[in-house]
């Protein structure tokens, strides 16, 4: 047959190099992008630290006029509401979980499963409206009442009620983090080899004690990596945050008081912020946040893979 | 030997499966009210004005935002021509080029952090390298932070995607004589619906995102004119109008939450359901 | 022009004043295609080949026999470099193609695979459509007219045995061919571009026994106008089908003959063990 001539491989060779040094190039940015972050932030909190040094981490003051600041109603406003999250999260994330994982016939796991994605995806400005105008209103009127009447001796449910608070923006937060960490906690189940689980039931385990014999066991690696996301992703919400959480810089026992967080202090008080030491200040906050972040996030990222390796070397 | 209670062990286990049904209950309960609310509250606001005006004094009949919908599909369009392209190419290298590389090992870690990273520290970041050099907000910085957050999901999506490709797949192209560069474009093409439900996902969620924006896009009352200027968006404009005190604004952020709501959920259903490409972890 | 010519150099490895090395006698076949001289071959520290000695018979189908992870695979993998995909992988030794040494890092690498073209264990049809499949080598090696491009599939297809089986649906996706069928694209994309060699990795212990038989039929009708070599488990495939065999144990090869010798007066004891079933 007639051969016909070949294409030049000098393309072949150009487009291979090409190819090479844009995905090269591309993963460096990535990486510097990481990088800028943290520069950044330090960078600018220079003014803030040189004037109000270590005092910043530990006082409550919050004034722009006086140029002295705190971090701490806003750091107390950020891990209260985080481990209000937490608490009401965890439970449930985990029988979510279980139930689309081991329980639930498929009629059923699926429209638990879409509206717990849904849930996840809409934005958090969403939360935030909702929960000012309709979620903080039933709290100050049927909830909070409810909770003084029963268990108002706590000093944690004291104080004037106006739906607008810890314990609100808690809740909120709950809903928010609880789709991510049942999705995390569904594939930890998931993982747990199908022997492992028939030999539970073939003794005679009910449901509940294989679940804590041996998936807690088994996963719990796994599940805790779900609570460090969870945690972190409460940690940086700032929309509906802002929404209820009332922004003053105070910090309380009472979890129907109004405080603020890192995050919203950030939203609420950025653009208005003209002095170069309130900049600065505001920016020093958000590196504690972001290092907060950084630390909780390494942490997931390490407690997930230890499990992954863990369950791989599994027969 | 004495047996356990059956009892106490089969009325443990009830409690068990009554607490997750309660859990799912409680998650749809919470999911309808939400969504009840946007759309009551926000359908009243929609109508013609809404979508080709833009704001009009408070107290004025007559506004809308269609400058804000303008400037929303703006940034998110800019964003992801800023944002796939760059997180596809780390993909590749990841999938491709540095799977037992140092490069590739630090490259993996860092997005898995930069996923949790809270969206209001992007947007400082953002701020800092490109507000504060302009001298201005502008709608090129909004769209850049929104482009940082896009980053590591498409960047995990197409690592996944790609590994998801049998290595058989990449020999068989090598072994007909292609270059490695045409390997991984038959890659891609295997992997396009996967990647293409990765990218809807990344879009539906910057589309909702506030906190980004406020330092760097920040919001405007007029139309969208140029890049290096603020540019409306609804995001935005939700937080400021829901904090203000008139009634009519407040009407505009909810019909504003309702458009949102619809548009990132119909984008999340569509990828999900019709698409239907393997989930990336 | 000249930059241009250097760079192909430069990709090429070309160096001046390299004498290229004499090739060596056949040992074991009169005019051989391809012959292997001291093949060793490493995954990282592991060695998997053992001084490999080899030819291979022009126009002939070789089988290569053995158990589980002796070797054969990797071995034919050398043949056509596919191992350079994987960083940890190298090979050491002589493999001449027609007298050449295609080991030698002057051999333009895409072109050796052109020349020598690979089945693989499980069908692995590109994701596009069948047409498009057989088409891909074409298109990439060489500059073709629309006519020639469509004469050219459907003779792949023929010599394939596939063509009236998917005449009428050359646009469809490969993917809604059966596995049988699949492996049989994966064929005509191979003899489209005009290979000298097929490379054939267990083709058919993916594919169901009506299919099998088919495909064995093809290669015995392939072998007038390409060389083969075929890996297989199946000892009753290779007597069926090969003129030659090899048995490798261990990264060894064990022994090598014509295939009637070695299946009914095995020199070897492990060589008669194995074919007797006493172990593998």
């Amino acid at each position: 047959m007639r051969k016909t001539p070949r294409r030049w491989p000098l393309r072949a060779f150009l487009g291979d190099r090409l190819l090479l040094t844009l995905a090269t190039s591309a993963a460096l940015l990535v990486l510097l992008l990481m990088a800028g972050i943290f520069v950044v932030l330090v960078w600018h909190s220079r003014l803030a630290f040189q004037h109000l040094g270590l005092r910043f981490f530990v006082q409550q003051i919050w004034n722009p006029v006086t140029g002295e600041f705190g971090a701490l109603p806003s750091l107390y406003g950020t891990l209260i509401t985080t481990l209000i999250a937490l608490v009401l999260a965890v439970p449930l994330s985990l029988a979510i979980a279980l139930l689309l994982s081991e329980l639930a016939p498929p009629w059923l796991a699926t429209p638990v499963g879409l509206a717990v994605e849904l849930l996840a995806a809409i934005p958090s400005i969403i939360y935030g409206m909702w929960g000012l105008y309709v979620f903080a209103p039933y709290m100050a009127h049927h909830v909070e009442p409810w909770l003084q009447r029963f268990l108002g001796f706590l000093p944690f449910f004291r104080g004037p009620m106006h739906g607008i608070g810890f314990l609100t923006a808690g809740i909120i937060l709950a809903l928010m983090i609880l789709p991510f960490m049942s999705a995390v906690m569904r594939e930890v189940f998931q993982m747990v080899p199908a022997v492992v689980k028939e030999a539970g039931y073939g003794i005679g385990a009910t449901t509940w004690e294989v679940t804590h014999g041996v998936l807690l066991r088994y996963g719990i690696r796994g599940l805790l990596g779900a609570v460090f996301l969870g945690l972190g992703r409460a940690l940086g919400e700032t929309m509906a945050v802002t929404f209820v959480i009332g922004n003053e810089h105070r910090i309380s026992l009472s979890l129907f008081s109004a405080g603020t967080s890192i995050t919203s202090t950030l939203a609420n008080e950025f653009t208005e912020a003209s002095e170069p030491v309130y900049l600065s200040a505001l920016i020093e906050l958000g590196l504690l946040l972001f290092l907060v972040s950084l630390v909780i996030q390494i942490m997931a990222v390490l407690w997930l893979k230890r499990m992954e390796r863990r369950m791989g070397g599994q027969p | 030997m004495t047996l356990r209670s059956h009892r106490t062990r089969l009325w443990t286990d009830r409690l068990l499966k009554a607490f997750a049904g309660f859990s799912a209950l409680v998650g749809i309960v919470f999911l309808l009210w939400i969504l009840i609310t946007v759309v009551v509250r926000g359908a009243s606001a929609l109508n013609l004005h809404f979508f080709t005006r833009s704001p009009a004094p408070p107290g004025v009949p007559g506004g809308g935002l269609g400058n804000a919908i303008l400037g929303t599909l703006l940034l998110t369009v800019l964003a992801t021509l800023l944002g796939v392209p760059l997180g596809l190419l780390a993909g590749i290298f990841l999938s491709e080029f540095g799977r037992h590389h140092p490069l590739g090992r630090t490259l993996r870690f860092v997005v898995n952090v930069l996923m949790g990273i809270p969206s209001i520290i992007v947007g400082l970041f953002v701020w800092a390298w490109l507000v504060v050099p302009l001298g201005g907000f502008s709608g090129l910085a909004g769209a850049v932070a929104l482009a940082v957050l896009m980053v590591p999901v498409v960047v995990r999506t197409t690592e996944d995607m790609l590994r998801l490709m049998p290595d058989t797949l990449r020999e068989s192209v090598l072994a007909l004589g292609a270059p490695r560069w045409r390997m991984v474009a038959i890659l891609l093409r295997g992997a396009r619906t996967g990647l293409l439900t990765g990218t809807l996902l990344a879009v539906a969620r910057i589309s909702g995102e506030t906190a980004p924006l406020l330092f760097t896009a920040l919001n405007s009352p007029y139309w969208p004119r140029s890049l290096l200027k603020p540019m409306a968006n609804l995001t935005v404009t939700i937080y400021n109008y829901a904090m203000s005190p008139y009634p009519d604004w407040q009407r505009l952020a909810w019909g504003a939450s309702l458009l949102i709501t619809l548009s990132v959920l119909a984008l999340t259903v569509v990828s999900r359901i019709f698409l239907g490409g393997r989930e990336p972890s | 022009m000249r930059w241009k010519q250097a760079l192909q150099n430069r990709w090429n490895g070309r160096r001046s004043g390299t004498a290229p090395a004499e090739p060596p006698r056949p040992l074991y076949v009169p005019q051989p295609k391809i012959m292997v001289r001291n093949l060793n071959f490493f995954y990282g520290d592991f060695q998997a080949l053992h001084d490999n000695n080899l030819d291979i018979a022009a126009h002939k189908v070789t089988a290569i026999i053995g158990p589980s992870g002796c070797g054969k695979s990797t071995h034919i993998r050398v043949y056509n470099r596919i191992f350079e995909l994987y960083r940890d992988q190298r090979a050491e030794g002589a493999v001449y193609l027609d007298g050449v040494n295609i080991l030698s890092p002057e051999v333009d690498v895409i072109d050796l695979r052109r020349r020598v073209g690979m089945i693989f264990q499980k069908p692995t049809p590109f994701p596009m459509s069948i047409f498009d499949n057989v088409a891909y080598g074409l298109r990439l090696h060489y500059k073709l007219p629309k006519s020639e491009l469509e004469d050219r599939v459907k003779a792949a297809l023929q010599a394939a045995a596939l063509w009236d089986e998917v005449k009428d649906k050359l646009h469809q996706s490969a993917y809604a061919l059966s596995g049988g069928q699949q492996q049989r694209l994966v064929i005509a994309r191979a003899l489209a571009v005009e290979p000298e060699v097929l490379l054939m990795d267990e083709p058919t212990s993916a594919i169901d026994p009506v299919a099998t038989a088919r495909i064995e039929d093809l290669i015995e009708s392939l072998k007038e106008r390409y060389t083969i070599v075929i890996v297989t488990h199946n000892m009753q495939q290779a007597a069926r089908i090969s003129d030659y065999t090899a048995f490798f144990y261990n990264g060894r090869i064990v022994e090598f003959g014509p295939t009637e010798e070695i299946f009914t007066n095995p020199k070897n004891k492990q060589t008669e063990d194995y074919i007797t079933g006493r172990f593998g």
